[in-house]
């Protein structure tokens, strides 16, 4: 009786079950499954032997990252440089836009402004790069200009010590203008009889600004902060790898390139594995601890607990 | 115009707000205008130089702005066959092909995941959110990749991106916002899941599947990390590849990379290459910013 039951629920559940399949196995083959092979951090990997069948060694792999490798302490901190330049100048960039867009009288002007400004976000890493080279490399536009007027040349690319300032205008020049989408979506929530209240009361633009409009932004920002704050030990990894032959791995490396370069091009396998695993429990760690510090703060962060 | 009717002028809100004053407003066009130039200059001198005769190039040091006349060797060039041609059919192939894949997994998953009477719900909504807080680790993926068979494969390209956590839950905050008395009407006429989801669901949604279908068609077609990763012969190596090779890290593209005996300047020959890669974007592009905006929202609001 019960088992009937159980199977007739089964057969009424069994298309829906078809439809999620598929869906399901990628996300476990691609998401999940890879999880298991975090073992070899544990374990000295010899790709001829195999995942299971190579050596256990411990906590071996993980003592270049207590001993303070000279390689990884100059990935990590050249990481936390890049995120820290990127929280406090690409950050704000498009918060600025999104309310000079909103406040813009003809519409017309403003769609066109987006329209533009959206693009480069389509376009992929290697394409930027190479727009940048084009234009600021040594044999670029710019160069030739000056080199034409008998003015002195400089090269932003392939210069170790520019390499922070081309990367975050890279980054602002590919997403700054599609980071104001949402904003933009918030700010045109906002109840405008609160506007025309404040007008009345004698608030000029900027105490309207102040007291209405940024108070409106504040979840979407912490919001995307904390989102932000899960992704500090990842600083782009397509575009910088295309750069590294330019400006040399001391200026450029960050942990995701020390991992690929590390693991797959050197080979040292379990080694490049062990810091990939402690930056993503570090950083999961950060997405929750953010999250609980947002709710201390009366927001709803990502999600309710 | 009597004072008051300009008062009331002067007062007019914008949004509510304030007008802003005039000299706010001219400073703000100012670096709109300077914006939209640093975007737009270099597409028109990347174009421009694509088509610009060899000489004219040379003479120059480079890139121009301005074409003298219209010249398409170099398009002649990299198209009539050689390494260019054979990556364009492979990014071709892997954004059509994973394309449908990805949008057909991802509605099937996200349409099961609006029915109640799918075993497991809460769980997979789990996985599938979870799964946008973390990645698993580049060398993780190799191993899984390379445990898969799949190294040096074009399906390297495309199964292990096919299933976007982000993009499925667009699709499902889409299909559970569909009006649902159609629905349930025809879950009482009988019809099947299948059914549902083919005559009524996916129909009603043209507009969200095409903004995420080239959505997913976009991130193919801009893929460098897998082929990176997994794509070791240079026969299978798509367009991005082949733009580092020859744009980014300036390697000569020589005879032997080309079925075309003519060879134009390498910077025209770069150009055209980047043009071949952007056009593609910049065609579907009026669609997806239109549409996507509100489907962003969707997913930043109910993820």
């Amino acid at each position: 009786m019960n088992s009937t039951k159980r199977a007739a629920r089964l057969r009424r559940s069994a298309p829906l079950l078809a439809l999620a399949a598929p869906g399901v196995l990628l996300l476990l083959a691609f998401q999940y499954y890879p999880l298991v092979g975090n073992v070899i951090a544990f374990k000295d990997y010899l790709p001829f032997v195999g995942v299971w069948e190579s050596p256990w060694v411990g906590l071996e792999n993980f003592e270049l990252i207590a001993r303070g490798d000279h390689r990884f302490v100059n990935a990590l901190t050249n990481t936390l440089i890049i995120t820290l330049v990127q929280v406090l100048l690409v950050f704000p960039v498009p918060i600025a836009l999104a309310l000079a867009l909103n406040s813009m009288v003809s519409e017309r002007i403003k769609r066109i402004v987006q329209s533009v400004l959206y693009l480069p976000h389509f376009l992929s890493w290697v394409i930027v790069v190479a727009v940048f080279q084009q234009f600021l490399g040594g044999a670029g536009m710019i160069n030739n200009f000056l080199r034409a007027n008998d003015l002195d040349t400089f090269s932003l690319i392939g210069n170790a010590d520019l390499f922070i300032p081309l990367v975050t205008s890279q980054l602002i020049w590919k997403d700054a203008g599609w980071a104001t989408i949402l904003f933009l979506a918030v700010l045109s929530q906002i109840d405008t009889t609160l506007y025309e209240a404040s007008t009345m009361d004698g608030a000029g633009r900027f105490r309207q600004m102040w007291h209405i409009t940024l108070p409106a932004l504040k979840g979407i920002v912490i919001l995307l902060l904390i989102l932000r704050l899960g992704d500090a030990l990842s600083v782009g990894f397509e575009q910088i790898i295309l750069q590294q032959p330019a400006v040399g791995i001391e200026a450029s490396e960050v942990l995701d390139t020390y991992v690929y370069n590390v693991g797959i091009v050197d080979g040292s396998w379990s080694e490049a594995t062990a810091v990939g695993l402690v930056k993503g429990i570090v950083s999961v760690l950060l997405v929750l601890g953010a999250n609980k510090l947002a709710h201390l703060f009366g927001e709803d962060g990502l999600y309710r607990s | 115009m009597t004072n008051a009717t300009r008062h009331a002028r002067r007062n007019t809100l914008i949004n509510g707000q304030q007008r802003p004053s005039p000299l706010f407003g001219v400073v703000k066009l100012l670096v709109f205008a300077v914006a939209c130039a640093l975007v737009l200059v270099p597409f028109v001198a990347i174009i421009a130089t694509s088509l610009a005769p060899s000489a004219q190039v040379t003479n120059s040091g480079g890139m121009v702005l301005w074409p003298e006349r219209l010249d398409i060797t170099a398009y002649q060039a990299i198209l009539s066959g050689g390494v260019v041609t054979r990556a364009l059919g492979v990014s071709g192939i892997v954004t059509i092909v994973g394309a449908v894949l990805s949008l057909t997994v991802s509605s099937m998953l996200a349409y099961a995941l609006t029915r109640s009477a799918l075993p497991g719900r809460r769980l997979i909504t789990m996985l599938l959110i979870f799964s946008l807080f973390f990645n698993p680790g580049i060398i993780p993926m190799y191993l899984a990749v390379q445990q898969f068979g799949l190294l040096d494969s074009l399906a390297a390209l495309i199964v292990p991106t096919c299933l976007n956590a982000f993009n499925v839950i667009v699709l499902r905050a889409f299909f559970s916002n569909l009006p649902t008395d159609v629905l349930e009407a025809a879950e009482i006429d009988g019809a099947s899941e299948f059914t549902m989801l083919a005559r009524i669901v996916l129909p009603l949604s043209k507009a969200a599947l095409a903004v995420i279908g080239l959505f997913y068609a976009v991130g193919y077609w801009n893929a460098f990390f897998s082929a990176l990763l997994y794509i070791n012969d240079p026969k299978l190596w798509p367009l991005q590849l082949v733009l580092r090779s020859y744009v980014t890290n300036d390697n000569q593209i020589g005879a032997a990379d080309l079925a075309s005996g003519i060879l134009p300047a390498q910077v025209t020959l770069q150009m055209a290459i980047l043009v071949v890669s952007i056009v593609p974007i910049v065609c579907v592009y009026p669609f997806l910013q239109r549409h996507f905006a509100k489907g962003a929202l969707t997913g930043a609001v109910k993820g």
